[in-house]
């Protein structure tokens, strides 16, 4: 909720985010009276003029009486489907009025927006002729997307997976679709994702997407992308099928359905059939997680995959865990391991930085029986730092674990490996983080060696509210592997030079 | 078992699978959408905005009112191959206040376009510029000393080959409606929408 002028110009980055995840939301700004539109009055923007591009759909309320319709239109269009943001901005005269008019029933909200019917069932056809082309499969692969936790088809994946023995490989916002414990669940993909999964995609004779969207990150260069691969696509918006990479079998559906209809059609197939894919798939497992770029493999020094790591152990793995953005974010998207759905929530469209900490307290109010970390870098918590206010006055228990490498690191990781050591910009001589949150009153702790992490989290852990962990990590620790920008999935930079 | 050339058994490996077909990168040619939206403020806006975000270039672009009420028609022509286009079509449908697109380009349809052509005509000149109209089933609407305004209606390329030749006695002034376009035949896109 916004008001006019500045006060909606400051959602919008929000709302982009929104849009860019699948997240439902609905923003609501005020706007000057009617009469006042178009007349450059005080603290008016044409802010509908600004969502536009970035929404599922926006309004612009004059009259009182449409309050009740557009209000519920725009909860139905923002969790219906895709979800998204919409957008409702009133003139001040239709929030002052009176009105008799009233909350309109479902039928009526259905009925009034016949330009907007989500497709929910996959084809038959369609589902059949994935089937077949799953039958005919020898070294298959799925990659769970966001859709499969929105429509709510964990467990459906899980059946599926099981059922056909085909392993799982996740995008970042598909984290959590599956236990990172079952032994189909084979890892998270893309730039920074585990080399292991990117060769099975590069390697895999068919791909199976549910509720993806081949976003650059996840493809790298398209041209290379899954050489090998037939491609099902399966997505409730039709516009995701077909518009970064060509498929073989597009499926219009929600992944909740289209995995039920598929895990009906499947063979069931007996692991030991397919013997040689696996234990392909466990070498290159074992030859990942034994690779040097995993943690530092230095035990004198505070590796951010270390802090995430102990985060996770020591919170079961099944904590809320929301992420800011840079390293910070790849960090906990690989090492802390996710076993519960909806355990992990990033800002991975846009990538907006100083989203954990405000992101986190909404997820601590939506879900308050999970312990709630909101894991950052030193860039990301100053851009929102403020709303240790909010987090302080309501008590939100949020647990911040602020990873301080005092550099924009993912930056400073490009300019070192990309930009030839050119670094701009990216050095921030924060402040005090322990003095920070304790002016607001929020408890702080701060590490500087291994072996403090366990007993700090375990003191945040014990604080009745929020608090925050300052770890001042190692400096210049990358994220490795990394895939270049414009290089494909088979192109990934896996540690530093000899020199180092 | 592997095709992957890293684990193939030394002489095995397969040569290199050609490139993923780009979406987009196919043959370039002219696409004919017609767009049926709910007649509200701002649709309009949010086709445009749509378009251009989604790094499309209209070619031409013709509204109205239908007989039906809150429905309006857009005919929007565009440049792109197959599937760049049929990328458009399914973003405008992601547009809630969308109901129907439909790429005609490959149907039996009827074209029309109109155009008013300001040329330079004097006495010396002005009969043979009639002439010209005259062959294209074009009329004058409008005489002075100088110039005449010619009214002209066909396909974008009818009305391109009449411009063509118009122009050595010189355009004063050029406006096109845009293509508008109906499919042949009984068929009727706006009776088939299920509101």
């Amino acid at each position: 909720m916004g008001t006019s002028g500045p006060g909606a110009t400051n959602l919008v980055t929000a709302i982009g985010t929104a849009q860019l995840d699948s997240v439902p939301m609905v923003a609501l700004t005020g706007n000057v009276a009617a009469p006042l539109l178009g007349k450059d009055a005080f603290q008016e923007i044409d802010i509908t003029g600004i969502t536009l591009p970035m929404t599922k759909h926006n309004y612009l309320v004059r009259n009182a009486d449409d309050i009740p319709r557009v209000v519920a239109e725009a909860f139905y269009i923002a969790k219906t489907g895709r979800p998204g943001p919409v957008h409702v901005d009133f003139t001040k005269d239709a929030l002052q009025a009176e009105t008799r008019a009233e909350h309109p029933s479902l039928d009526e909200i259905i009925a009034g927006l016949p330009g907007f019917r989500p497709t929910f069932e996959g084809h038959p056809k369609q589902l059949r002729t994935a089937a077949r082309e799953i039958a005919a499969a020898r070294r298959p692969l799925i990659l769970a997307g966001h859709g499969v936790l929105i429509a709510e088809a964990w467990d459906d994946l899980r059946a599926f997976a099981e059922k056909a023995q085909i392993p799982v490989a996740w995008s970042l916002l598909g984290i959590g679709a599956m236990d990172e414990e079952h032994p189909l669940a084979y890892g998270y993909m893309g730039m920074h994702g585990w080399k292991h999964v990117n060769r099975a995609i590069q390697s895999a004779d068919l791909i199976i997407a549910i509720g993806m969207r081949f976003d650059d990150r996840v493809t790298g260069s398209v041209k290379t992308y899954a050489p090998y691969a037939r491609i099902i696509h399966a997505d409730i918006d039709p516009a995701e099928i077909g518009k970064n990479v060509a498929v073989e079998v597009p499926i219009v559906g929600d992944a909740k359905n289209v995995l039920v209809g598929l895990t009906r059609l499947v063979h069931a197939v007996d692991p030991k059939d397919s013997a040689v894919y696996f234990d392909q798939l466990k070498t290159w497992r074992e030859e990942s997680l034994a690779s040097s770029w995993h943690g530092s493999g230095r035990s004198d020094i505070l590796t951010a995959d270390h802090v995430v790591e102990r985060i996770g152990e020591l919170t079961d793995h099944i904590a809320t865990y929301v992420a800011d953005v840079g390293q910070n974010q790849m960090w906990l998207a690989r090492y802390t391991k996710f076993r519960r759905p909806h355990s992990h929530i990033s800002s991975g469209g846009l990538g907006t930085m100083g989203f954990a900490v405000p992101a986190a307290m909404g997820a601590a109010l939506g879900n308050p029986g999970a312990e709630t970390w909101a894991v950052c870098g030193d860039g990301g918590f100053q851009m929102t730092s403020q709303e240790l206010m909010t987090l302080a006055a309501d008590r939100i228990p949020v647990k911040i674990a602020l990873l301080d490498n005092k550099k924009l690191g993912m930056i400073r990781q490009w300019q070192e490996l990309v930009y030839a050591g050119n670094y701009h910009s990216s050095h921030l001589p924060g402040p005090d983080f322990i003095k920070l949150a304790e002016a607001y009153g929020i408890p702080a702790f701060k590490v500087s060696e291994p072996n403090e992490v366990d007993a700090a989290i375990r003191a945040a852990q014990s604080v009745d509210g929020p608090a925050l962990i300052w770890f001042e990590i190692e400096q210049e620790q990358n994220v490795y592997p990394m895939m270049p920008a414009g290089k494909g999935l088979s192109d990934l930079i896996e540690q530093r030079g000899p020199e180092e | 078992v592997s095709p992957d050339p890293a684990t193939a058994p030394a002489g095995t490996a397969p040569a290199a699978p050609p490139d993923r077909a780009i979406p987009g990168s196919g043959e370039f040619k002219r696409h004919i959408l017609i767009v049926l939206v709910m007649d509200k403020p701002g649709v309009l806006n949010r086709v445009a905005s749509l378009m251009r975000a989604r790094n499309f270039n209209i070619d031409s672009l013709a509204v109205s009112r239908t007989d039906k009420d809150h429905i309006s028609r857009m005919t929007l022509t565009l440049h792109g191959d197959d599937v760049a286009v049929e990328q458009a079509a399914k973003q405008l449908y992601r547009l809630i206040d969308v109901l129907k697109v439909q790429d005609v380009t490959q149907d039996q349809v009827v074209e029309h376009e109109l155009a008013l052509i300001k040329v330079r005509a004097t006495d010396g000149n002005r009969a043979e510029v009639i002439k010209i109209v005259e062959l294209y089933k074009g009329a004058i609407v409008d005489i002075s000393a100088e110039s005449v305004i010619v009214e002209a209606h066909g396909t974008e390329t009818e009305i391109d080959a009449l411009v063509a030749l118009l122009r050595s006695y010189g355009i004063k002034e050029l406006v096109r409606t845009g293509a508008t376009v109906m499919l042949r035949g009984a068929g009727s896109i706006e009776e088939a929408l299920r509101l």
